[in-house]
Parts: structure tokens; sequence; C-alpha cells
């Protein structure tokens, strides 16, 4: 409560707002523009999670977006439902009153956690233990090993109801976008700003500054803020410029599309408050022609014995805590370091009064920084090693000894120094995690020993600067903002004024970093003895890890990043993988650059789901596509299958009424009566021009020249390799038109194979495609009252069985409606499809229900639909064939007229392998009890190989499988259809579908037609 | 997400609103009169150049104008260098990136 570790003055913090927040339920104070670690700082709280395999004790190590230890669920109470959100950085959640968090993977508590004892086990968990752990028995795995890992490990915890949060999209194009406003950005910005460029400058900060933040340098004359506030006016002035804070550019994607995220309403104290119709988020996609990336660096850790102690942070983050939040992170503060760059810490440390040592494990130390600080009077350790820090929930102290010339090995006694924090900086990595993600590669500068950006890619360019590109001196940086400001727009041909040239002030920074680097320090023991080197602490990886995987003989960075986990989980290794690298290199004896790194992806920092979907979660996710009578199938109780993007009227169950009982009751009343079914969505080609019947004799196997006017065909569509894609009835409307029907999932694919071959093979061919689907709604009666039911309504056609034969269309006028009647069948009954322009369809479809009421007329959905064609053994594209399955496959050699020229798939069914004998044929199965109905895709073995056990340990040859299988009234019994290797020539004999339950089903291969096998109904 | 320019519609236009057909070029044997083995017209239908570098490719203007079209893009980078009309004559030539040889070698990898 008391804020103990807050300066008297000081920071970017506004000390008249006071602002009340919970951690674990403890509350705390805090003020406007800390986050929540500077405010848990300020109340001297360092230990704030656990780690995520030993559960270790863990502390603040950044200030950043890259913290790995600090996570914490936010809005935790049960009012908040709805709003929770798992695994935020306490170094990048703004403060606000209110606030409710709690820290992750700590169970019961944080100072008792019972998953520590895996820190007792930890010998037993090494790099690979999940791995390993496959490998024993699966009982084992999942009895104990799972459950218990489940337990102790995982992250924090998701809300349990769906987001209430609103969420936007933003579209927008730039000429130039700038991704972060520091002192490089910044001046990339004012240089674009002038051209004319629309620009787009992105700071996922709260505000713009960059490092002025934690280092208030003068530029230009002007202290710090005085500079940022006059850049920041100017671009205000400047209408092609739009600046964007408190938004990550979280993606690169081809071509210059980019996504960021902006938190728009979390830091505001009452984040939705009635009528306020801000968004939570704005999920911004972004076309830019030129990328300019200025996004900085981030400081790397020292890595030592016990280097995960909570104390134990950044230098960078020592200096972010005290000059940009006015906290000081303990008393005595010990600096190990390895470059000039880093000293800056020790100095703000020391000027706020905090009691200072610097460990330095370079053999000289000379630069500007070091001066000052001896100077100051600041205890110096040149050519030293950190052994090993002290401490278990807070580090207590550092034992230090000289090392020897080449930094090895110790040289020399241990002494130990008090302290409560350890500021540590091993160098600096520039964030080029987006100019990874545009494809682009990196080189190695041995200089600095990091990652610099390579050379852009052309179809993706993005143009690095600053410390994002290794120039970690502030008047470099400058410079190059402007330098590369100038070549994004030389790039896309916008002319540019002259650059605006600032510097700082000359004594500001070291020249350069002088960096040694050391990439594990020396100690009195080997790394798999005493306490762990940690290099990855949100994944629990240590350099024995690293070590142990490359015995065990991995090699490739990548595979050694999967078996020992480095680098995976929120923070994606952004503090932990060139020290694993450097590691590595040391080990395997081959240099980083040879070793690579990992492969960078978006986003670049968790992004919440919700904002990703925007407006669009749940019934707007995708279109969903309904009938012009789909309104009577809700009102009459329909339940609904997705079939594509439509919305097919499933079953129509009665109160109380089960599936099974709906859909044997609409079956009967189709067999027995009447029944009808929406069968608008069916696709629908016209098909029309000169060569109209030519075409529909290439696409189809079987032939259409002389189909004549009025008269229907079923027609079955291959693709080139001779397999089954799609079938349906085609009608010949004229001469040269035709109606061509699809499958409903298949339509789009099939009109987009039609194009195809008319626009690029056939282009001789006088043809034209129109889709038709949406614009008639078809009424599909059948049963044996389907005439006596269309005689009533229609009365300009003779629908006598001479005048209106089956597999022909006529034009007619039905209840008053323009109408076109197809006599055609999927149920193999009696049956009329009425086709009427769609607006007329429920007016349609009320007449046929209304004048059907005395025949009892039954809607029937899709289910039904199923059952009644599997009845008369037609297939169902896609459910019985599978892209495998031929002509000569399902039975259907009578359709391939192979006596035509050519056809789709013509040239591949003469190959000799599509008539081998041993296919998989189509056959009807008969179960040998017929109130058995078998699951669908079970699978047929041969009766001498029917297993003796559910679980039988040497896999059994399979014969088949079955592809449909119903209840039908009709044939008094189960059926089914399904696939059996050479089943054609088997027909009578019996197989077993073993069950899993461990039942063997014996079943007979029969014929697949089960009802009126002859046909007579629906030509009746 | 890539931006394509339509050969037909003339316009540069995003991803979404094309698919991806297949490998341009490729036309139907038969067409050519010229009869094939069963091993040829396997290869035909089942192998793709699947080229590492400067591929032509069949795209299709699905969300606009309905037309295939031919594209000459790099498939490292995705940068596509060239789009054209169905029929004319590719602009770039294909090439692979140094050391993957330009075409498949089918009998090698049906050994
Ligand atoms: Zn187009």
């Amino acid at each position: 409560m008391t804020q103990e570790f807050r300066l008297p003055a000081g920071g970017r913090i506004d000390r008249s707002e006071l602002l009340s927040f919970t951690f674990d339920g403890q509350t705390y104070i805090g003020y406007r523009g800390d986050t929540v670690a500077s405010a848990l700082l300020a109340n001297g709280v360092h230990l704030v999670g656990r780690s995520f395999k030993y559960h270790r004790p863990r502390g603040i190590v950044s200030a950043g977006v890259e913290e790995p230890n600090a996570l914490i669920d936010c809005n935790v109470t049960a009012a908040e439902k709805g709003t929770r959100e798992a695994n935020n950085r306490a170094t990048f959640t703004e403060l606000r009153q209110g606030l409710t968090t709690k820290s992750v993977n700590a169970f019961p508590n944080l100072n008792f956690d019972i998953g520590a004892i895996n820190a007792v086990m930890a010998r037993f968990i090494p790099a690979g233990f999940y791995y390993k752990s496959f490998l024993v028995s699966t009982t084992m795995w999942h009895r104990l090993i799972e459950p218990v890992i489940r337990r102790a490990a995982g992250l924090g915890v998701s809300d349990d109801v769906a987001d209430i949060s609103r969420y936007d999209a933003h579209y927008q194009h730039a000429d130039v976008v700038i991704v972060g406003a520091g002192p490089t950005g910044l001046q990339a910005a004012r240089t674009a700003a002038k051209s004319g460029a629309r620009v787009i400058l992105v700071e996922q900060d709260t505000e713009c500054g960059g490092s002025l933040l934690r280092d208030p340098v003068e530029i230009d004359g002007m202290d710090a803020d005085l500079w940022v506030a006059t850049v920041e006016a100017e671009l205000a002035q400047a209408d092609n410029v739009r600046v964007m804070t408190r938004t990550t550019l979280s993606g690169i994607f081809d071509h210059n599309m980019l996504t960021a995220l902006e938190r728009v309403t979390d830091h505001l104290d009452i984040p939705e408050a009635d009528g306020d119709l801000r968004p939570r988020m704005r999920w911004h996609r972004i076309r830019a022609k030129q990328v300019v990336l200025a996004t900085g660096a981030f400081e790397r850790p020292l890595v030592f014995r016990n280097n995960d102690l909570p104390g134990i942070m950044f230098a960078s983050a020592v200096e972010t805590y005290l000059q940009r939040y006015g906290v000081k992170t303990g008393e005595q503060g010990l600096f190990l370091i390895n470059n000039d760059m880093a000293l800056s810490a020790a100095i703000k440390a020391k000027e706020a009064g905090v009691e200072v040592t610097v460990v330095d494990v370079r053999s000289e130390s000379t630069g500007p920084y070091t001066e000052r600080l001896q100077a100051m009077g600041v205890p110096f350790f040149t050519n030293h090693t950190l052994v090993e820090a002290k401490g278990t929930k807070r580090v207590k102290g550092a034992v230090i000894a000289p090392m020897n010339g080449d930094g090895t090995a110790i040289a020399g006694e241990l002494q130990t120094i008090e302290c409560d924090f350890i500021g540590s900086s091993s160098g600096y990595n520039p964030i080029v995690h987006l100019h990874c993600q545009s494809g682009a590669k990196l080189d190695f500068d041995p200089a600095t020993a990091c990652f610099v950006p390579g050379a852009p890619v052309s179809a993706t360019p993005t143009i690095s600067a600053g410390g994002a590109k290794g120039l970690f001196s502030l008047n470099d940086a400058l410079l190059s903002g402007a330098d590369v400001a100038a070549q994004a727009l030389d790039a896309i041909g916008l002319a540019h004024g002259e650059k605006t040239v600032v510097s700082a002030s000359e004594e500001a920074h070291p020249g350069s970093l002088h960096i040694r680097h050391l990439w594990l320090l020396p100690s009195d023991k080997p790394t798999s003895k005493g306490g762990k080197f940690w290099v990855d602490f949100q994944n629990d990886v240590t350099a024995a890890d690293l070590e142990l995987a490359v015995r065990e003989n991995f090699r490739s960075v990548e595979h050694i990043k999967r078996y020992t986990t480095l680098g995976m989980a929120t923070d994606q290794g952004k503090t932990s993988n060139i020290n694993a690298l450097g590691i590595l290199s040391d080990v395997l004896g081959v240099t980083i650059p040879d070793i690579g790194t990992t492969t960078f992806r978006p986003p670049y920092t968790p992004t919440t789901f919700g904002a990703i979907a925007g407006r669009e979660p749940g019934d707007f996710l995708d279109v969903a596509r309904t009938t012009p009578m789909h309104d009577w199938h809700v009102e009459h109780g329909a339940l609904f299958e997705d079939v594509g993007q439509w919305k097919r009227a499933w079953y129509y169950p009665k109160p109380g009424e089960t599936m099974h009982a709906a859909v044997d009751r609409e079956c009967r009343a189709v067999r027995e009566s009447l029944g009808i079914l929406d069968a608008s969505t069916l696709g629908k080609i016209i098909v029309k021009g000169p060569d109209a019947a030519e075409f529909l004799n290439r696409v189809y196997t079987n032939k259409w020249m002389k189909l004549g006017i009025g008269r229907c065909r079923y027609g079955l569509m291959l693709g080139e390799d001779g397999m089954i894609m799609d079938d349906g009835v085609s009608a010949r409307v004229a001469e040269d038109e035709f109606l061509m029907t699809t499958t409903t999932g298949g339509a789009a694919g099939v009109l987009s194979h039609l194009e195809d071959y008319l626009q690029t093979e056939w282009t001789d061919l006088k043809v034209y495609l129109t889709s038709v689907t949406e614009q008639w709604a078809v009424a599909s009666i059948n049963g044996p009252k389907a005439r006596d039911l269309l005689a009533e309504l229609c009365e300009d056609v003779d629908l006598s069985p001479d005048a209106f034969k089956f597999m022909e269309w006529k034009d007619a006028t039905v209840a008053g409606l323009p109408a076109r009647i197809f006599r055609i069948s999927f149920t193999g009954d009696l049956a009329f499809e009425i086709n009427v322009p769609a607006d007329k369809g429920m007016a349609l479809w009320t007449a046929l229900i209304t004048a059907g009421a005395k025949y009892g007329i039954t809607p029937y959905g899709t289910e039904a639909m199923h059952v009644l064609r599997a009845e008369k053994g037609f297939i169902i594209v896609g459910q019985d064939t599978d892209g495998s399955l031929n002509p000569y496959d399902m039975d259907m050699g009578w359709i391939v007229g192979k006596d035509k020229a050519d056809f789709i798939g013509k040239r591949s069914l003469t190959r000799k392998d599509m008539s081998e004998p041993l296919r998989k044929q189509y056959v009807g199965i008969l179960t040998e009890d017929p109130k058995e109905v078998l699951p669908e895709g079970a699978q047929l073995v041969n009766l001498t190989d029917a297993p003796t056990t559910a679980a039988p340990k040497e896999p059994v040859p399979m014969q088949g499988h079955v592809s449909s299988s119903y209840w039908s009234s009709a044939a008094g019994r189960s059926i089914a259809l399904g696939l059996v290797k050479g089943g054609l020539a088997r027909k009578g004999e019996t197989l077993v579908v073993p069950m899993p339950d461990g039942r063997n089903v014996k079943v007979t291969l029969g014929d697949t037609v089960f009802v009126d096998a002859v046909g007579a109904r629906q030509h009746g | 997400m890539l931006l394509i320019r339509c050969p037909y519609c003339e316009q540069e236009r995003p991803e979404v609103e094309f698919s991806f057909a297949h490998q341009a070029h490729k036309p139907r044997p038969e067409e050519a009169g010229e009869p094939l083995d069963d091993h040829a017209w396997a290869r035909w239908v089942y192998y793709q150049k699947n080229i590492k570098g400067v591929a032509h490719e069949r795209w299709n203007h699905a969300g606009g104008c309905r037309k295939f079209f031919n594209v000459v893009r790099d498939t490292v980078t995705s940068e596509i260098i060239a789009t054209y009309r169905s029929g004319e004559t590719p602009p770039v030539e294909e090439s692979r990136v140094e050391g993957e040889a330009l075409s498949f070698d089918y009998e090698q990898a049906e050994g």
C-alpha cells in the first residue's frame, strides 16, 4: 500500500491520479501511467509468477512486450465474466482504477506452490521429457504422466463464457507505414510527411518517444520531451500522416499486407460504459507500398547459475523503471554487463541513491560511462564472472570471481557481494521479427554479436532503420531514420524534400558497444551440477538441456527448439534465442550464422482472437444460404444440416419425437402416400450455345447429342483421372440450351471446372455457362399420390403416364404460378420436381402443403432423402464415393459411352489399373440380424480374419468399409451400402464387421437395390 | 496476401477474389492428337512441375470476372512477375532457383 520503492519525484507517471488494483487478491496502489509491473515494483513486489515446468519462483525481468515471466490474467472476478483475458504481460498492461489481476501457474498460491515439487524432481524432467514420455506405454501416459503435467503446468485461465466485448475491423492503404515511434521512427515520419505521401506511424506504446522514455537525451538542442512534442505537433499538422499509438503491428504478409492491433479502451477505468460505442480493440489491415521498420532492439541477459531468481532483470529494465516510472528496483544493485551501453542504467541507479556495484566481464572497461561510474566511486570488477546468484524468492547476493584470459573458467578467489537486484546485459538484439515475416533473411554481425536484417524481399519490401538495423548509437539511429524514409519514397517514385537532420548531445552515448560475448558465464561447477543456468525462462529451458539435446545428436536449431521447447509459448523466445544459439555454437563448435535462427511467425505479440473475428463471430462467421422456403421449415420445427453454405432441412421432428422416429415417419409417408422435399439447393447451370450438346458430351461420360427437347438425362462427371467428381440430371430446354443440375455442395466446383475447359481447352466451342441456382425454387413431391396432388393444381398439362413420361419435363402453370415440372426421381417413387422463380417458392410450397393435406403430405428432410435413395442404391457423390472411385467401381459401366470420341476421364478409364478386379466396388451389405444398423465408416474383414478380442494385437487385413447405413421401413430391416475389394464378384459372401464394443457382426454382400428392384414405382 | 492484376479486368485486386487453378500451359495431350501410353498419360494426369523459382500458374478470377488467366509467379518470394490472358505467350520464362533442375526427372523419381 505504501509504494516504498517509488522515488519522491520524476518519471512520466501522473502522481495526481492514485489508482488501486489487485494482484492475487491483495490490493495495491499505483499511479496513472504505471504498468502493472511498475506498480508492483513500486510496492516492492518482485515475485510475480511460477515457471512453467519446475514452478520456480520468477520475477519481473523486463519493462516491455518481451517479458517472459510476469504473466497475469486480467479481469478475474466473477463480476467481470466475459472480459477475462489470460497471459497478459504485466510489463505491458496499463494500470487502471479497479483492475483485477492474478498470477499464472501458481497452485495453491505464489508463496507456497505445490508444483515446486517438480523442482525437486528436476533431474527427472530433462530436455525432451515430453517426447520420451510418449515412448513409454500409452497407459502410463494417460493414467500417470499426463494428469500430473496438466495439473502442474499450463499458463493462465481462459474465460468459460463468450467474450462480451465489441471489436472492429479497419482497412487502410498507405504509401509508407513506419513501425515504431522512437527517435528513428519519428525522424523517418518527418521526412516522409514532407513528401505528401500517405504515411501511417504505428507505435505499440502509449506515447511516442521509444528509448527516450527511458533515457531522455537532449536532441536538437531541446530536452527529449520537448523534442518529441515538437515532432508530434509537426506530424499532427500534416493531414497526410496518421499517428496510431497503443497499436501493435503484429504481422507482415505477402505484398505488404499488414495487420495491426489497436487497443482502444483497455486502459480506461470503465472500459465499456453504456452508450460508449468505442470497440475494445480495432484490427487494422493495412496495404502499404513501403514499410519502414524502426522497431528498436531488445536487451538480452547474461546466462549464469540461478539467473532466474526474482530481482534479476535486464539492465535497461532497471533504467526504465527508474526513469519512466520513478521506481527503484531495490536498494543494493549489482550490474552485470558485457558492453558499454548497459552502464547507463548503473549511472541512473547510482544517481537515484541506489548502492551500486558493477561486474564487467570484459578484460578492459574504458568508455565514457565507465569513467563516470568510476568517478562516482562505484566498485568496478573487470574480467569477473558471476559464479552464482544467491537467494530463494528474491536474489540476496552474488558470488563473483576473476576469470582466466579467454573467459572459460574462474581463476581466483570467490567473493560474495550483497545485493537485492541484479541488472544484467549481454548486448542487444535488433527486433527483426517483422523483417523476417516479410520473408527476408538475417545476417550475423560479429561486432555487435547479433543478427541484423539482410536484403529485403522484392515482393514484400521493408527497410529497417536504427536499433532494428543494429545501429545502437542514438546519433546513428536519428540519421538512419531520415535516410531510410527517403529511400522508401525513392522506391515508390515520390519526391522527398530535404531530410531533417538532427543530433543528440555529444556525450550522451558511447559510440559503440565494445561488446565481449560470453554466452555462458564460467562457474565453479559444470552446468549439469548445482543450480541451473536458465536460457528460456518461460519454458524452463536450461543450458544443460541444450547440451543434452546436442549429446543426443540433435543438430538443427529447429529440431533442438522442438525437443527442448526453447522459444515457444507467449514470448516466442524474444529474450532467449540468441543466448541459446550462442551456447549451441560453443557446444557444436560452429559459428552462430551456421546454426541459423528459428522461424519468426506472426503475430509479433499475442493477439486477442476476438479482435481478429471483429464483428463476424457466431452467425456472421460465414455466409448462410437459405432457400425461399426456409422460414416455413423453421416454423415447422425443422432441424437443419449444413451442406456447403446452405442450410438444408434435415428432418422435422414432432414434439417428443426422436430423430429415428421422425425420419422413419417421413420415409413411410413417401412410400405410402406423399412427401415433399425442398430441393432448391441443387446447383443449376444454364449451358447455352450452338455447341451446348457437344460440350455436355465431353464433360459427361454418356451421350447427349441426340437427347430430345423436353427430355432429361442423368449424367456422371469425371475428373481427368477417371474418378467420379459429380452427378446430376440435365434437361434439354432447346436445341442450343440445357439446364444442368449438380450436387448441392459441388455446384461451385463444377462451374469452375467447366469454365476452365471452355476458356482454356475448348476455346472453339460456342457455349456460355450461367449459374441459376438461386433463381429457381424447387419443390419435389414424391410418392404414390404425387400425380393426384399435382393434377389438382395444374390444369394446362396432361399428367397422365403416357402424356408425361418419366425423365421428361414440361412448362406448366402450377397453383397459378409459372413453372417447369421435371418428372425425375431421387427416391425411386413417383415424383415431380416443380421449379418456379425463386420469389414464388413460398407460394408454391404453401399451395402444395395446403392441397396435399388430404393425402397426409409430409415434409421430409435430407436424412429421409438419404434413406430413400439408399433403398434404391442411388449413390451420393462424396458419401459413397471419395474421389478414388470410377464408374466401374460403382457398377455404373452402363453410363460410360465407350464409343464416344472423347470425354473427360475417358483416357484414364482405359488404364489397366482402373478395371483391376480387386478394386473396391460398390455393394449392398445386409446384417445377419435385420435390426442391427451398422455405423457408417465401419470396416469389413474376411470371416477367417475375424478378431477374437476387442483390441487385437496384430492388424487385420481390411476388405472394405460401409459408406451408407440406415434403418429402412420399406425394406423391413437395416440396409447398408459400401465399398468392398472385388465386391461385385463376391455377392452372397459373408464377411464380418468388428464393432468397437468387441462384437463381430456378420454381414452378407448383395445387390445395392433394396426396394422395388424392377423400378416400377418411379415409372408409375 | 497477394495483389494480383487480372488481365481481363485490368485491375490489381486482392488474393481473396482469386483461386489458384493449376500449373499453366499443360494442355490435354489427346487434344494434340498424340496418343500416349499409360505411363506417359499418368504423368500428365498426376505430376506437376512444382517449381521452386519462377513458375507459370493458372488462376481464376473467381470472385470477379470468372476468367481463367496465367500468372508468372516467383514461388519463393511470391512476387507476381506478370499476368497474361489465356492463350497468350508467357512474357517471362520459367526458371528454378540455383541448384534446382529445370525439369523434374520423372524416371528417376519413379525408380
Ligand atoms: Zn477479372
